[in-house]
């Protein structure tokens, strides 16, 4: 029972990670139709721009806020500007191929430029376990559940509660009709991109230190938020975050209990079912789209 | 156009079967991948440019296909034999595959085919009983096929390139037969092969089958040609790549995948001299080339050929009548 609340909160904790990544990747596609191929190298990139800062002197925090406004500034405006603007009119292939070479780009650059070796990662509490009954929970988890929930939450009063967000979901749901209701799209558009950049950045400082930074990181992330949007639903920010939660959580149970050596496999064995039997995700609802 | 393509495709044979003579054996193994590859990327073609199915599991079909052949051919079965039941086992793990994934399509079938190759890698890490694990099976041998050896590098290349030759050929032919139709159909307006009684879902699921199992034809010739095959080779990268090299020939083109395969297998050795950055300069290309000419290469030499002939055509309508080549 002890290890099981153990594995019960690091599964949850990664699993914020990947409702992170998750929620990014599907507002992307919904106001773009972007499927984004190198969504796991934008996680692993905004951890070495900490390192970087950290290298030339910044404390941790300025640190992680120079590479939040840098990966907003690389992976959001420049992503969307220099690679998908330009494919877009070309539709969902081309671009797919893109981000696919997009990823092994940033890969091969990091490897290059910084390392190939896995570097240590600051974390953002001191590592301290703490004993609830019998389980031991690790400061480490906690923190990020916490930073991830609010981040979450965030995102959530932005989307739900503001003018701004709405904005941005009637732009998701109807590009043409938030158009003729002088919703400014593009620009709603750009935003999305702004936020995914935002999302993978927390995501990246969250995730870092458990993984330690290293330019493969993003091979395993990337599909993780892929199964995680697509179990919950394409089309909804809700069912992201429930699928990267349950993801994180069936990943650590299913390793300790029936074969780590399949680890890898049980999310995709979840994907094909759940594509199979509920394509349109959990709380998805089906998309009508002409052939 | 026509005569000027056969010319193309007549001189194009005849330098690939002279160009072993001229190179060293480094260059006729690149030119043996070519021709092994291309095998499998005619097949993604089939299932990407024609049925208009993203697969991520071609990799992984050569990677079964590799594997038949290099645990079939030490427990005696003759090669020919061998490369038949590649083909077979792909054909029907391609069906079974297919049957339920195309139920959904596009970017979801993208998906449930990227799992599927993930799984086809764990299994080959994992299973070491049979396949070895992360060590691979070392020394598949070269086959010999009614007295000529082809254990040498130039022997073999002739083999790949035969059967490529054959099976392209076999290619062309069902493309061209009124059943071979329904997939060009299928390409060029999926909803009108519908309504005009085509079941669109069988020749998907057809396309998507054969396809695959060119994919194990490719493997097939893989093993005995490398003789060092691991799981790593067939994981997700290889996939990528196969993808790529139908994109940048150009997909849905019956000649894209040789010109495909040939820029992507050849750029990156020749951006070696870039040393460490030849993957980051190779990448690039591909981006812009995506942003120039998605079409790929076909599709701009096309466009090409057409703007000249339609310039000759106006700078002399009176004498042809208007009508041009």
């Amino acid at each position: 029972m002890a290890s099981f609340i153990q594995l019960l909160v690091s599964g949850l904790a990664t699993g914020a990670i990947y409702a992170l990544i998750a929620v990014g990747f599907t507002l992307v596609w919904q106001t773009s139709q972007t499927i984004n191929f190198a969504q796991g190298e934008f996680v692993m990139l905004p951890a070495f721009f900490v390192l970087a800062a950290m290298n030339s002197g910044a404390p941790f925090w300025l640190a992680a806020i120079i590479a939040i406004v840098l990966s907003a500034l690389v992976l959001g405006i420049l992503f969307k500007v220099v690679i998908v603007d330009p494919m877009l009119k070309y539709g969902v292939l081309p671009l797919v191929i893109s981000t696919i070479a997009l990823s092994l780009f940033l890969k091969e650059s990091v490897k290059d430029f910084y390392s190939s070796q896995a570097q240590p990662f600051p974390t953002l509490v001191p590592a301290i376990d703490i004993h609830i009954f019998e389980a031991v929970v690790s400061t480490q988890s906690l923190a990020v559940l916490a930073v991830a929930i609010v981040t979450v939450g965030a995102l959530k009063v932005l989307l739900d509660n503001t003018r701004l967000g709405r904005q941005m979901q009637a732009t998701a749901q109807n590009a043409t009709l938030a158009r003729i209701l002088g919703v400014p799209v593009r620009r709603m558009v750009l935003y999305t991109f702004l936020l995914n950049a935002v999302l993978v950045a927390v995501a990246s400082i969250l995730v870092s230190p458990i993984y330690l930074a290293k330019f493969t990181n993003g091979e395993t992330l990337g599909i993780a938020a892929f199964i995680a949007a697509i179990i919950g639903g394409f089309n909804h920010v809700r069912g992201a975050i429930l699928g990267g939660v349950i993801l994180g959580v069936l990943d650590n149970l299913s390793a300790a209990y029936i074969s780590s050596q399949y680890r890898g496999a049980f999310p995709l064995i979840i994907l094909i079912v759940v594509i199979l039997l509920r394509p349109q995700g959990l709380l998805g609802r089906v998309e009508e789209r002409s052939v | 156009m026509t005569r000027l393509g056969g010319i193309l495709v007549v001189l194009a044979a005849a330098a690939a079967v002279a160009a072993p003579f001229f190179l060293k054996p480094f260059g006729i193994f690149l030119l043996s991948t070519w021709a092994v590859l291309t095998i499998a990327v005619i097949g993604l073609n089939l299932t990407l440019g024609y049925a208009g199915q993203i697969s991520l599991a071609q990799g992984a079909f050569v990677g079964i296909g590799a594997y038949t052949v290099a645990l079939l051919t030490p427990a005696g079965v003759p090669f020919p034999l061998a490369f038949i039941a590649a083909g077979f086992l792909c054909f029907v793990i391609g069906w079974l595959l297919g049957y339920p994934a195309l139920r959904v399509q596009h970017h979801y079938l993208a998906f449930v085919t990227l799992a599927f190759t993930t799984l086809v890698f764990l299994v080959l890490r994992n299973e070491e009983w049979l396949t070895n694990g992360i060590y691979g099976i070392t020394g598949t041998a070269r086959p010999n096929l009614l007295g000529w050896k082809t254990g040498g590098a130039r022997d073999f290349y002739f083999l790949c390139l035969g059967t490529l030759a054959l099976l392209s050929l076999a290619t062309w032919w069902m493309l061209r037969s009124p059943w071979g139709r329904a997939f060009v159909a299928l390409r060029e307006n999926p909803v009108r092969a519908l309504s005009l009684g085509l079941d669109t879902r069988r020749y998907t699921l057809m396309a998507f089958a054969i396809g695959s199992s060119l994919g194990g034809l490719a493997g097939a010739l893989y093993a005995p040609l490398v003789q060092f095959i691991e799981p790593n080779s067939f994981s997700l990268g290889l996939s990528f790549n196969l993808l790529l090299m139908v994109i940048v020939g150009g997909s849905g083109n019956f000649f894209g995948p040789f010109v495909g395969t040939l820029i992507a297998l050849l750029l990156p050795e020749w951006l070696r001299v870039t040393q460490g950055y030849y993957l980051i300069v190779y990448a690039a290309a591909v981006m812009v080339m995506m942003a120039f000419c998605p079409t790929g290469v076909l599709g701009l030499l096309e466009r090409a050929v057409r703007a000249l002939s339609r310039r000759k055509v106006t700078r002399a309508p009176a004498l042809t009548g208007g009508a041009g080549p």
